[in-house]
């Protein structure tokens, strides 16, 4: 209880904005990690401030497609659980089309690979055994979840803040922040109108205000708050003898992307099937000026009426019954992002103010407890790199992008989501310098960081009469979808003759001063004091040991060192390294992304190619992997690095970014009789990547894998101190509960004889169908999957522990509903092309 | 230029407060003559009633004829304006002589209030409730015989006449229950409480709507408005809708879980905390005081 | 039975009312709509005599073009058509509104029995327009109803007065204004909803003649500027509560 006579704390550790389930639920687990002297802020009244917390539908189903939002579910679950204010009801989605019941099937391929189970596809008749009231007729089948059910989110932050405050937490609610402090970029203090706070570090936890108050001290939260309708209706003469509060599944309509569940004796329906209705954080009313709750705004019931026949449709009995009323109806805002993933983490515009944003009450105490350890610990138990709010390059905070996403992805919410669907809206912001030429070359653009990189060129179809049958095909529209052969045929090419690879989508910054060499010494896992002109590849880890990144460092001066990693986390793994550079200020971190171009040219003909046209040594004597040089080629310097990605002799190119094309062109005029092709990411994403079983960031590598697992772990620990070297060093002593292994399809061919081919994330099984699980709790499921064309093979990566690990164990991979014979081939970093790499190293 | 008042009686608080706003736009309007009051005999019946005020008009001309803005004061001024087809100006709080004049009127039930021109060439005007203090009585207002009217009705009986109990417009106390008491049954420390000290029994929109009390219990814009001596809220947040009906008690005694609610702004005194667990302990404190 | 219900769209406040700049009228950015709540019981009212005694119901408005939201709303709780009145956005005054409702309650082929009003609207309050359209139409009206019974064509309606109720019983066809209270209005059902996207809807534009009383411009009342004085927390509070009972003379 607040009064407005209490006074502020005129200085505190930690102060938390907004008293929400994030808020609630931060202040909690801080305070449990042993934080002292924090209070938690809010401009509403308690418990119930106003915020997105107040109106949502509270309901949690566990699986998702994305590993990270699933943890953050499964850990939320367990903490609701532990409060006593979650109903398991179970919940159904229901099908009402042949795709989406194979989408279904994907799910039961998550929900295996994450672990939840049981769950099951059930037949319309077993639906309408568990929802009575449900028109079957409409349905193909379902997708059960028993142990789905609905949550009391405001309890369930009312206790989480009881406990906090039992252990210190001040709280002051209808205390809004009116700005900040920020002195060289920390923030200072908190003004309120109840007086300032110092403070050493804020969290905005304020979920669709959060873009304003960012933008407040100077930082971006990139949220569209977004609204959800939905009504309840009621009272059901069926529900009136409803023993418990909620008796009958939550059912997800989800080809109609709405939701059905009864509550009480009413049944609240929602849609996120209107038009995008967006507002902006600013213009969210005030509680005084609103007629029910801030985030409670106004119904439109035009965009509603669709969803009233579909409901009524559905669930006749219940709907369409005249004595049963709309009791409440609204315009729900909740926070929506641009990838549709939370804003956790440190911003990276303000030292000291943290995010926890774009939270949804099913990952609201999981995200909770997991700022509260990335604020205490420095790394976080389930690692939230892609929620990670460091992620986003500048254009993508913009207002049209955020809003553009946003209102794109809002009627994907219940989509089925093709693993590598591509975005339609606001394309084309970030082109690389070879983008003329590569549409000239009827490139198949996907985005990649924000820029446009080609996936495969349409005008390569030439080389699949080329290589014919070696050239496979797929069969299932799910898996040509998002793909072509070319890519196969591209990477046949360059295996046999050379290809260009645009490369520009790389994320590079240079660590320089006196200062750098310890400056990467401490980042990175290898041995960085090298000489000027090697190329370093490196695992970065976090203090316990696990993947923080895995990035190439070339030391280009004594005191200076370029870093190249993929775009995709570019801007997180920036700041990793600005949030470790040396207290005294001895060492920079320049970002070169914009500034430089990266051109891979690589095949058996690359040497000949180069050396046409290069004044320099590229000898294999002259010019050894893992180094870079300065060559000229015509008028350009260029710092050639001699890496591979792809497992063929070749390198990377570097020139700044206007010079880009004329490198293109030189390259392309030089390979011409070498039968130079130009080759998309398909290439040198996957195929060329998974027939050397080079791992990825983000699939096989993040925080819950150690080196040691990933089979990285090759040479001497070096002397010099690390992040993460002690945890490191004890993984390298016990043995690993799983090792990366690649394994082969043995028969692709389904039970209706169509060749079906994995896309990622499922389940590997034992012979006789059951799920892996390593001594740490993981299951074994497909890291990546992708053809080997050079081996004829289809390849999947996916960790296994010691008693699977086995060159020729015999399992099984679950894939929409069946199961496919798969062989371990390669049980470390062995590839299964060219083992010995003597391609790379001729 | 003359001015006239139509009372509902001699001593008739809201007919009185009419006089008053009668002298002021008597006196605002140049000559300052003293307005003639009247009431209307005869068994009411509005459109004759209307129909009377419609011929003192043709009979004396005056500038304007000013009345109380109650449900009668109201209901006949209609009847007398759509009769002589002039504008109204019901519930009027002030008037700024001109050409035309100038009224500021109520709206939203108090929450807002409008500058309006009233372009008639007879002023009829209601005045608000409590807009003006009430004159001394004493003045002893003409009797004007009722008029006839075709549609006249009257009323043909009187039911549902109070049991005996306080009815809401006459309590000295009103303990009233807001969203807050959270159902049909937590009325009852309500009711325990107003059966204490006499008073009766309100409630505000929210829970009207939700069934849980008779819309006669409901004090606001829609329901009845109150002017007790002390108006007590339980639970109440303090929505203009319910202002609007208990801004006439002369005090306030807000009792609220969320401190900050708005009701504590309109409040004399306050109480935070949940009323479930305060209105028994002040019960039991009056017990305490009335047995000592 | 033929019954008209009139009903007028007006914003949905909340604790708080702000103005527009050009302080003509309340800030709704951000609020939904509605009708009058004495409007809405017309309209219940209506539903369920027309469902006892038969016929339909008719709800009409005079507003802006978005009106047709409150009409829908109106024909999805039970009227049966509608008569939409589309204004120019600007303020009616009570004499025009009653104009141009009885223009069209008079061109309507078939007259009413019984045409219902709220009391007055939540917005402006005037008080009149029920007995003004009475009065052109040449009907009797009574206001302030809590009670309509209908029988042998009349209606027996109760006016509530301080201390009971005046019995007022009107030959037919009447104009009657109703309160709040005379009846519970129903929620929407969802298939009331459907069925009232499809119902009749007569649209046609009045000309607004001259006001007569000219609504220049909207402010908000002066704040009373009071200073509670908490009297305590929890059930601690209760001597402190009972001693300023006692000040009072209210014990």
């Amino acid at each position: 209880m607040s009064s407005p006579s209490t006074p502020l704390p005129a200085s505190q550790s930690i102060v938390i904005i907004g008293a929400g389930i994030v808020g609630n639920s931060l202040a909690y687990h801080l305070t449990r990690l042993g934080e002292h002297d924090i209070t938690l802020i809010d401009k509403g009244p308690l418990p119930n401030p106003g915020g997105s917390t107040g109106h949502a539908s509270n309901f949690i189903f566990p699986v998702d497609h994305s590993k990270e939002m699933t943890q953050l579910t499964l850990e939320s679950l367990r903490q609701y659980k532990d409060l006593d204010v979650f109903i398991q009801s179970g919940g159904i989605e229901v099908a009402r089309t042949p795709e989406r019941m194979q989408e279904l099937q994907r799910r039961v391929s998550s929900a295996i690979s994450w672990g939840i189970e049981p769950v099951s596809i059930i037949t319309p008749e077993e639906i309408r055994e568990l929802v009575p009231f449900i028109n079957e007729k409409l349905l193909l089948g379902g997708f059960y979840t028993p142990g789905a059910g609905v949550v009391d989110s405001l309890r369930a932050a009312t206790i989480m803040r009881e406990r906090a405050q039992a252990a210190g937490l001040t709280v002051s609610a209808n205390t809004e922040v009116i700005g900040f402090d920020v002195e060289h970029g920390r923030i200072r203090r908190v003004r309120t109108t109840r007086g300032d706070i110092e403070a050493q570090r804020v969290v905005i936890a304020t979920g669709c205000w959060s873009p304003k108050l960012a933008r407040m001290a100077g930082a971006c939260i990139p949220i569209a708050p977004s609204v959800h309708q939905m009504i309840d209706i009621g009272p059901v003469p069926r529900f009136a003898n409803a023993k418990g509060m909620i008796e009958f599944p939550i059912v997800r309509d989800v080809d109609t992307n709405m939701y059905e569940r009864q509550e009480g004796t009413g049944l609240e329906i929602g849609s996120y099937a209107h038009r995008p209705i967006m507002m902006e954080a600013e213009d969210i009313p005030s509680i005084e000026a609103s007629a029910l709750s801030p985030t409670e705004l106004p119904f439109t019931q035009g965009d509603f009426d669709p969803q009233m026949e579909i409901a009524l449709e559905l669930m006749p009995e219940i709907v369409g019954d005249e004595s049963v009323g709309v009791k409440y109806a609204i315009n729900g805002l909740l926070s929506v992002t641009y990838d549709g993933l939370p804003l956790l983490g440190e911003t990276p515009e303000v030292r000291g103010l943290w995010s926890a944003a774009a939270i949804w009450i099913k990952e609201g105490p999981g995200a909770g407890k997991t700022v509260a350890e990335l604020m205490v610990h420095g790394e976080s138990e389930i690692d939230v790199f892609e929620s990670n709010i460091a992620r986003a390059y500048p254009s993508m905070k913009t207002r049209q992008h955020v809003f553009a996403r946003a209102g794109e992805g809002f009627n994907k919410m219940y989509g089925i989501v093709h693993p590598s669907e591509q975005w339609e809206t606001d394309r084309g912001v970030r082109l690389s310098p070879f983008n003329e030429r590569e549409r000239a070359l009827g490139a198949v653009f996907y985005e990649a960081a924000g820029w446009e990189r080609p996936a495969w060129y349409q005008s390569n179809a030439g080389l699949l009469d080329e290589y014919g049958d070696r050239v496979s095909r797929r069969e299932s529209e799910w898996e040509a979808r998002w793909w072509s052969p070319i890519i196969n045929a591209e990477h046949l090419a360059m295996r046999d003759r050379a290809a260009i690879v645009d490369l520009t989508a790389f994320a590079i910054f240079d660590v320089g001063g006196p200062g750098a060499l310890d400056a990467v010494q401490r980042v990175a896992m290898r041995q960085m004091d090298v000489p000027v002109g090697r190329v370093v590849y490196t695992p970065l880890l976090t203090p316990s040991g696990t993947f923080k990144q895995d990035l190439t460092i070339m030391r280009m001066a004594d005191d200076v060192f370029r870093v190249v990693t993929g775009g995709a986390y570019g801007m997180s793994d920036l700041k990793w390294f600005k949030d470790h550079l040396p207290q005294d200020g001895s060492a920079q971190v320049h970002d070169q992304t914009s500034a430089i171009t990266t051109l891979g040219l690589w095949g058996p003909r690359a040497r000949d190619i180069l050396a046409s046209i290069a004044r320099g040594d590229v000898s294999h004597e002259g010019f050894p992997f893992a180094n870079w040089r300065a060559l000229e080629l015509g008028p350009l310097e260029v710092i050639a690095s001699r890496i591979s990605y792809v497992g063929d002799l070749g390198w990377e190119l570097y020139v700044p970014i206007e010079q880009g094309q004329r490198l293109w062109d030189l390259l392309f005029e030089a390979g011409r009789e070498h039968g130079l092709i130009a080759a998309g990411s398909g290439v040198y994403g996957t195929t060329g990547r998974l027939e050397k079983g080079y791992r990825a960031y983000g699939a096989e590598l993040d925080g819950e894998y150690n080196v040691v697992e990933a089979g990285m772990a090759w040479g001497a620990v070096k002397e010099q101190d690390f992040i993460g070297k002690a945890a490191h060093v004890a993984h390298r002593q016990e043995e690993p509960a799983a090792v990366m292994c690649t394994l082969t399809v043995d028969d692709h061919t389904s039970a209706s004889g169509v060749k079906r081919y994995m896309l990622g994330k499922e389940p590997i099984l034992t012979l006789d169908g059951q799920p892996i699980t390593d001594r740490k709790s993981r299951r074994s499921y497909v890291t990546s999957a992708g053809s080997g064309p050079s081996l004829g093979k289809y390849i999947l990566m996916s960790y296994l522990p010691p008693e699977h690990a086995k060159l020729g164990e015999r399992l099984l991979v679950q894939y929409m509903g069946e199961r496919y014979p798969v062989t371990v081939a390669s049980i470390d970093a062995t590839a299964l092309f060219d083992p010995y790499n003597s391609r790379i190293r001729s | 230029m003359s001015v006239l008042v139509l009372m509902e009686g001699a001593d008739d608080e809201l007919s009185l407060q009419a006089l008053t706003f009668a002298r002021e736009l008597a006196q605002a309007s140049g000559d300052g003559a003293e307005p003639s009051a009247f009431t209307i005999d005869g068994p009411y019946a509005p459109a004759a009633f209307g129909q009377t005020v419609a011929d003192l008009i043709g009979a004396r001309a005056p500038r304007a004829v000013i009345a109380p803005g109650s449900e009668r004061g109201n209901e006949v001024m209609a009847h007398a304006a759509a009769i002589l087809d002039e504008p109204l100006s019901a519930n009027t709080t002030a008037f700024e002589p001109g050409d035309p004049p100038t009224v500021t009127r109520v709206r939203w039930g108090g929450s807002l209030l409008e500058q309006a021109l009233l372009r008639a060439r007879t002023l009829l005007i209601t005045v608000a409730p409590h807009a003006v203090a009430a004159q001394a009585p004493g003045v002893m207002p003409e009797a004007v015989p009722a008029s006839g009217h075709a549609l006249a009705l009257a009323p043909t009986e009187r039911v549902g006449a109070s049991s005996g109990g306080v009815t809401l417009e006459e309590a000295s106390v009103v303990v009233s229950g807001g969203r807050g008491v959270g159902s049909a049954e937590g009325f009852a420390i309500i009711e325990e409480l107003a059966g204490l000290l006499h008073g009766a029994v309100g409630c505000s929109r929210a829970v009207t709507s939700a069934g849980w009390r008779p819309h006669t219990d409901q004090v606001g814009q829609t329901g009845t408005k109150v002017a007790p001596e002390l108006y007590i809220a339980c639970g109440i947040s303090g929505a203009t809708q319910h202002m609007a009906g208990c801004k006439g008690a002369k005090k306030l005694l807000a009792i609220n879980a969320d401190g900050e609610a708005s009701i504590f702004a309109h409040a004399d005194y306050g109480v935070v905390g949940d009323l479930h667990a305060v209105l028994p302990g002040i019960a039991a404190e009056i017990r305490k005081a009335r047995g000592a | 039975m033929h019954v008209y219900a009139c009903v007028k769209r007006v914003p949905m406040t909340g604790g708080q009312i702000t103005l527009t700049d050009d302080q003509r009228a309340i800030s709704t950015r951000h609020l939904g709509f509605t009708v009058s709540p004495h409007e809405e019981c017309a309209v219940e009212e209506a539903v369920q005599i027309v469902e006892r005694e038969g016929g339909s119901v008719t709800v009409l408005t005079l507003g802006p073009a978005e009106s047709e939201e409150q009409l829908r709303d109106m024909m999805a709780i039970g009227a049966d058509q509608a008569v939409h009145l589309v204004s120019d956005g600007e303020e009616w005054d009570p004499q025009a509104t009653a104009a141009a409702i009885v223009a069209a309650i008079r061109s309507d082929p078939q007259p009413p029995d019984l045409i219902l009003f709220g009391n007055e609207s939540a917005d402006a309050g005037n008080y009149q327009v029920a007995v003004r359209v009475a009065h052109q139409l040449g009907l009797p009206c009574v206001t302030g109803v809590k009670a309509i019974n209908i029988s042998g064509g009349r209606a027996r309606c109760e006016q509530e007065v301080p201390g009971g109720r005046d019995v007022y019983d009107a030959p037919l066809p009447a104009v009657v204004a109703v309160k709040e209270g005379i009846n519970l209005p129903r929620y929407p059902s969802v298939p009331g909803r459907l069925r009232a996207k499809r119902k009749p809807l007569a649209a046609s534009q009045p000309q607004r003649p001259p006001a007569r009383l000219e609504m220049l411009r909207l402010e908000l009342p002066p704040e009373a500027g009071k200073q509670v004085r908490i009297l305590g927390q929890g059930p601690d509070a209760a001597p402190a509560v009972v001693e300023i009972l006692s000040e009072l003379g209210v014990l």
